[in-house]
């Protein structure tokens, strides 16, 4: 069958319950009660804290079958992952279903426990590295099912990932299971991606190398849901954890694309007073943010909020009066951890809050304006951040279906040319974030409007800007390129990308090799 | 008029630049095999600079080569590049007519015979081709713009080059000086810290008040900057429009003389009003709010 963007889906996929074709960014609404986790009790004299992870395995104890969740607050720096699954291993368990919700290079070893039946599921939002490359070759027999970052905590709160056991690496915690991620060695920030978990888990393991007095502050995650807290030598490197500081890019062609969307924002009218907005950590995107900062700070404007992955620039707009308000769900770097920890107008959120659909409101809906990139883009405006050019995948849509549907104006940047690749093509190679979510793709030779978006093009056109028609744009690139054979790919489905509602927008097939 | 408010350097060795070198709205891209090109790689930069005139659509960007001086490898690259119908080529370090005479020979000679004329852009970067700059701006009517370069040129002063510029404060009048004189246009040296917008700013307005017609740029990012300085102000545009006003009014009423505000409105004014509306039709700027 087909869906609402015309990609074909299967009626049925071995290993998924069943599918529902995407039919629109707004057109399920949900008829159901939330999942309710176990109810426990424990006694005043009960103590939480356990010698090591085989002995909490032990306790709950966690047996064949059940599905183990973990954050990525961590990034490519986290050692609690594999530290678990080895422990899994040890005992002998099999047919686990990890949901992690972003995997890294780090997290390679998961390869050696799926080719050994310890792991025989994946639930995740974003991944790259060695398992994104073997997920791509086939590793897995059941399908990975990938979801965006407020669609985990939706499929968490209404029971469609029902996690048994959450891991929570913890950079502090105390005996009694309060946790935040400002202090200690692996400090990483906000812990938002662990909220759902800690909320809907049947069990509640929070893994940490460094105690601190009960009660701990502040309070990230409370001990009314948290079961065991194991003490290890360390939970991660903090090198791979956050960065020092983030840099604006220095390539030309990428300032040119941050500075053309940073006209594009203006002429929307929508910075002004209470401007609200999200832009990603790196390449063009920060370049954006410091061009719109030059523009707020030349009108006088105050924001209300910026949203989402805070690095320390945003930190810098936060603290120069330039926003009243941060919303974190995820930190990048030390400073973005520093003004969490000291800042009350940086406000730390759950994956929920910040972007499921299914709620009585999330973040996402309040936004302005949104920047995020792309590999590739269609001419109905559909946006692959999936697959790359060899269709491997190689991301995945972290918070980006969630913040384009949510903002009043979505802005693609992106190159024209990535490479020798035009990013235009006819069809992307897998749909992650449907083309009626996304109103303008600026590259650094012009800018696309959707032609839903009849009032933005007219207001830019009246701003002198560069505006093209996406055909146009793509016989552009394709003039300078040429235009690339389409990608073969095998049978084989190897990953379900579902949309934040729950949904199947895409499914992503098997490479040769 | 040619518009030369800004003229970009792109390395000739590095392919991703010179794709994307139309992308940044310069007037002029000046796609570079001298300085930013090291010794051992100068057959490859001609080559890939060759290419790149024939394939790629600098869009509204002149384009210019920065071929190498003339006791080294100009005469290779004007063999190989002027085919390729750049619209001009930079000289650097010319010193003398007599440099002149011989590079447009030399252009003359590679070029083809339906092929429009090549034009000569001399850059001035040392004390004696400053001197020679008037005799350098007439040499030949290929010439059409001098520009100065002006850290080799404080290197041969035996002067430190600072941001201010006073040491290169004679060498910017003369060349400006001479090029008014020969009737072609003076280009200011680039403003080498990337990273220093004010310093820019306040370089290139420097520059536009002495009398530069343009600048160099070795960096996009400068390029805002240097239109925004070049760029006739909503002040000039509206001094230009009541001048061509009054002199309406002044010819409807068979006066001889016009005046606005109680000044004469003579022939120079005239042309300077004229050049700044046609400058200011030319970037779009008549009309709108800005």
């Amino acid at each position: 069958m087909k869906n609402a963007i015309g990609r074909e889906i299967p009626e049925a996929i071995s290993g998924i319950a069943a599918i529902k074709p995407f039919s629109g960014a707004f057109a399920i609404v949900p008829e159901m009660t939330r999942q309710a986790p176990k109810v426990k009790t424990i006694k005043p004299a009960d103590r939480k804290l356990v010698d090591s992870l085989v002995e909490v395995f032990k306790k709950i104890p966690v047996t064949d079958g059940m599905t183990l969740s973990f954050h990525h607050h961590f990034r490519n720096g986290d050692g609690v992952v594999n530290m678990v699954l080895a422990t899994a291993a040890q005992l002998g368990l099999k047919n686990l279903t990890v949901a992690l919700s972003s995997v890294f290079p780090v997290h390679a070893p998961i390869i050696e426990h799926v080719k050994n039946g310890v792991v025989t599921g994946l639930d995740t939002n974003y991944m790259s590295g060695p398992v994104a490359q073997a997920v791509s070759k086939g590793l897995f027999s059941k399908p990975v099912v990938l979801r965006t970052h407020g669609g985990r905590g939706r499929a968490i709160e209404c029971g469609q990932l029902k996690i048994d056991v959450a891991f929570i690496a913890a950079p502090a915690a105390d005996e009694y299971g309060n946790l935040n991620g400002v202090e200690g060695p692996a400090a990483c920030g906000s812990l938002g991606y662990a909220f759902p978990d800690a909320q809907y888990a049947d069990y509640v393991v929070a893994v940490t190398d460094y105690l601190g007095e009960y009660p701990l502050s502040p309070i990230s995650i409370s001990q009314t849901r948290v079961d065991y807290v194991v003490k290890v030598e360390c939970v991660g490197d903090p090198k791979g954890i956050v960065s020092g500081t983030t840099r604006i890019t220095k390539d030309p062609v990428g300032l040119k694309i941050a500075e053309t969307a940073a006209k594009v924002i203006q002429a929307t009218g929508l910075i002004k007073n209470g401007f609200a907005f999200q832009t990603g950590a790196g390449g063009a995107s920060l370049a954006t943010a410091a061009f719109v900062r030059k523009m707020m700070e030349k009108d006088s404007v105050v924001g209300s909020f910026a949203l989402g992955g805070i690095t320390g620039y945003m930190v810098d707009m936060l603290e120069s009066g330039l926003f009243k308000k941060l919303i974190d769900v995820q930190g990048f770097d030390l400073e973005a951890i520093r003004s969490l920890a000291t800042n009350p107008n940086h406000l730390e959120v759950g994956a929920d809050f910040y972007a499921s659909p299914f709620n009585a409101g999330c973040a996402v809906n309040q936004l302005d304006v949104v920047i995020l990139g792309a590999t590739e883009m269609d001419t109905d405006f559909n946006v692959n951040v999936v697959t790359g050019s060899d269709g491997v995948i190689m991301g995945g849509s972290g918070g980006h279906a969630d913040a384009a549907a949510g903002a009043k104006v979505t802005i693609i940047v992106a190159n024209l040319l990535r490479g020798r690749l035009p990013i235009i093509v006819d069809k992307v190679l897998t749909a992650t974030t449907p083309g009626e979510t996304i109103d303008v793709l600026v590259t650094e030779r012009g800018v696309a409007v959707n032609p839903l978006r009849a009032d933005l093009k007219e207001k830019f056109l009246a701003a002198g800007l560069p505006v093209k028609d996406i055909q146009e744009l793509k016989q552009l690139a394709e003039k300078i390129a040429g235009a690339p054979k389409a990608v073969k790919t095998g049978e084989k489905i190897v990953a379900v990308v579902e949309y934040r509602d729950g949904t199947i927008i895409d499914v992503v097939r098997q490479v040769e090799g | 008029m040619d518009l030369r408010r800004s003229m970009l350097f792109i390395p000739g060795n590095n392919p991703g630049m010179l794709q994307n070198g139309g992308v940044f709205g310069a007037d002029s891209v000046i796609l570079d095999l001298e300085d930013a090109v090291a010794p051992m790689e100068k057959d490859a930069a001609r080559f890939l600079v060759a290419q790149a005139l024939r394939t790629v659509d600098y869009g509204s960007s002149e384009t210019v080569v920065r071929i190498n001086p003339l006791d080294t490898f100009a005469a290779v690259d004007i063999k190989a590049i002027v085919p390729c119908c750049p619209d001009a080529i930079l000289v650097p370090k010319v010193e003398s007519a007599a440099d002149i005479h011989q590079v447009a020979a030399m252009i003359a000679a590679a070029e083809k015979p339906d092929q429009t004329p090549v034009k000569i852009i001399a850059l001035l970067e040392t004390p004696c081709g400053i001197v020679e700059a008037y005799q350098i701006a007439k040499a030949d009517p290929r010439v059409v713009a001098l520009a100065l370069g002006a850290e080799d040129y404080t290197a041969g002063l035996g002067a430190m080059r600072t941001k201010e510029g006073t040491e290169i404060f004679t060498a910017r009048t003369i060349v400006i000086n001479a090029a008014a004189a020969a009737n072609v246009q003076s280009i200011d040296t680039p403003y080498t810290d990337a990273n220093d917008e004010e310093g820019l700013l306040a370089d290139t307005q420097l520059a536009k008040r002495l009398g530069f017609k343009g600048k160099l740029s070795i960096n996009p990012r400068q390029i805002d900057v240097i239109h925004t300085v070049f760029n006739p102000s909503l002040n000039d545009i509206d001094w230009a429009q009541q001048v061509i006003h009054a002199i309406r009014k002044a010819e409807a009423e068979g006066s001889g003389v016009a005046s606005l505000n109680g000044k004469m409105v003579d022939l120079p004014i005239v042309n300077r009003a004229e050049r700044i509306l046609h400058l200011a039709e030319l970037l779009g700027l008549m009309g709108g709010e800005k």
